[in-house]
């Protein structure tokens, strides 16, 4: 700070350089896709021509392909209907551990955590080649639940410690004064902490959301005749058409952008946390 | 209700759940790893050990983890320092950096399929540069060197933003004292970057490692994109033991060697990245 008059332009070209990098990072994101994009809003024959156009023509003729393709439709409900049962299993089941981790004081607290930690150091997808044995047994195999039960498994421990974190967030005396008002810890948990915790809560749902409708291996594995859509289209890969690939590639992408711009601020919140 | 039995009533449901889909699926992948009809045994591990796949997809996936995680390493520090010292628009560029922790692996391997491809826009590119005359084809056998490439940019462009939500999240924990008053002896950024913000992020650097190290083993979705069967990974013949030759038993031999390399590796880093009590923030 002191030598800064002598520095003024060593400063000013860092700042540049700065600038400059910050700049060719988002476009280092961005860039990619975007050209995703252009090769899906153009029709198949321009994306299997050459040489390809930098901007997008604006015909939906991959799109149609890709809805009109066998299965696909369907492909893409299970998706969603998967994704759904996952955030709502992840949720239901996880918040209450995430709220007894944050309020109580327990013998086993520690093991617990453990267990939910140690979830992260297992390549968890592997689950699904022993659960089609017992998918099997069970009469769950090639079902939509069952390929929601092993990606809640996948979006369990996020849940647990997400909640954890927000409920950690909310002072305990809050609970404690609605409780010397006359309310019982279930009362007082319904009109207190819950409609504060409510927006962490559905940015965790959207994240267990995103996990499950992103999920390849398991799904691939898991399912014959109820393939979701990325499971489909890994199914596909050496024999669809390019502009199938792309516009499908595209779909799955398309929430991917929308959610993480809704749960953004909760991000950070969230791996904060996650880290001790 | 009694509190005392309130928390394990609360976290009955995750433990059983877990136990159910966690910890069983493993006893019993293990089990099928060393088993065939006739009761125990190692043919399984035999077979996987003698296919000529095996030593390259092994290869191919080490190979990949040690070309990417560095990088992705690297890059995550970078970003997460430049966004640290970020006054305006903080907000937007967070999150354009973070927009990739949502795609799936699947979708990052179509995106970067569309610039290798031999129609796509890498040759679109250099043919408009005149650097080429035609197209010729990037992924193909010939060309595994651009393979090897396309695979590694697609993972570092993917699952970069894992590493950074960490990295920014544990840079956010580090107190503004520390950097004040090393301003105040004179330090420079760099001695601030490796005197003070390395040492004290070491948890978080713990956390981004093991995680992006164990997602690296797991690479299979961007690679069936992009390289398809010319570049074997081992989660790859993992899936065509178990969906194309119906041998669940090779599948479960192949999962267990994935499961100890991932141990391996993440008792290796927790060892080398080990926070000393006492030095916690």
């Amino acid at each position: 700070m002191s030598t800064s008059l002598s520095n003024t332009s060593t400063v000013r070209a860092g700042r540049w350089v700065y600038g400059a990098s910050v700049a060719l990072l988002c476009a280092w994101v961005l860039v990619p896709i975007y050209l995703l994009l252009v090769n899906t809003l153009s029709s198949p024959a321009a994306v299997s021509g050459f040489p390809k156009s930098f901007v997008p023509e604006f015909d939906t003729g991959s799109l149609e392909f890709f809805a009109s393709f066998g299965g696909m439709i369907n492909a893409l409900l299970n998706s969603i209907y998967v994704a759904a049962i996952t955030m709502v299993l992840s949720i239901l089941i996880g918040a209450p551990a995430g709220y007894a981790l944050s309020r109580f004081e327990f013998k086993g607290k520690e093991l617990f955590r453990l267990l939910i930690l140690l979830t992260r150091a297992f390549p968890l997808p592997l689950l699904a080649l022993p659960l089609t044995v017992m998918f099997i047994q069970v009469g769950l195999d090639d079902t939509i639940l069952g390929l929601a039960l092993v990606h809640t498994t996948l979006a369990i421990p996020f849940a647990v410690l997400i909640t954890f974190s927000l409920f950690s967030g909310i002072p305990v005396e809050l609970e404690e004064a609605s409780w010397t008002l006359g309310c019982t810890r279930l009362t007082g948990f319904r009109y207190v902490v819950l409609p504060l915790i409510l927006p962490g809560i559905t940015a965790s749902a959207i994240f267990a959301f995103v996990i499950s409708w992103n999920e390849v291996f398991a799904a691939a594995v898991l399912t014959i005749e109820n393939r979701t859509l990325t499971a489909f289209l890994l199914q596909n890969l050496d024999t669809s058409p390019l502009h199938l690939k792309f516009a499908g590639g595209f779909i799955l992408v398309v929430p991917a952008l929308v959610f993480i711009f809704a749960v953004r601020k909760y991000l950070f919140a969230m791996w904060g946390i996650a880290n001790r | 209700m009694n509190s005392n039995r309130l928390p394990y009533l609360l976290i009955l449901p995750v433990t059983l759940f877990l136990c159910l889909f966690f910890l069983y699926p493993f006893i019993q992948v293990a089990g099928q790893a060393f088993t065939n009809d006739q009761g125990f045994t190692f043919a399984n591990f035999e077979r996987v050990f003698s296919d000529w796949k095996f030593p390259i997809s092994l290869k191919n996936t080490l190979l990949l983890a040690a070309a990417v995680v560095p990088v992705q390493l690297a890059l995550a520090l970078l970003m997460a320092t430049m966004v640290n010292r970020m006054k305006k628009g903080r907000d937007i560029v967070l999150y354009i950096w973070t927009i990739p922790l949502g795609i799936s692996d699947l979708a990052a391997g179509i995106i970067w399929l569309a610039i290798f491809e031999q129609s796509g826009f890498l040759n679109s590119m250099m043919h408009s540069l005149g650097m080429i005359e035609r197209p010729t084809s990037l992924l193909s056998y010939k060309s595994m060197g651009m393979v090897f490439l396309a695979i590694a940019l697609a993972e570092i462009w993917r699952a970069t933003a894992i590493m950074l939500v960490i990295l920014v999240a544990g840079i956010g924990l580090i107190p503004k004292e520390y950097y004040e008053a090393a301003e105040v002896f004179g330090a420079s950024p760099w001695k601030r970057f490796t005197r003070i913000t390395l040492p004290l992020l070491r948890p978080s650097l713990q956390t981004a490692l093991v995680l992006r190290v164990i997602l690296a083993f797991e690479i299979f979705a961007v690679v069936a994109a992009l390289g398809g069967t010319l570049f074997p990974v081992l989660m790859g013949e993992t899936y065509s033991y178990q969906f194309d030759l119906l041998d669940s038993g090779s599948a479960a031999a192949i999962a267990l060697v994935i499961l100890g390399i991932s141990i391996a590796f993440t008792l290796v880093i927790l060892r080398a990245l080990r926070v000393p009590k006492g030095a916690q923030i």
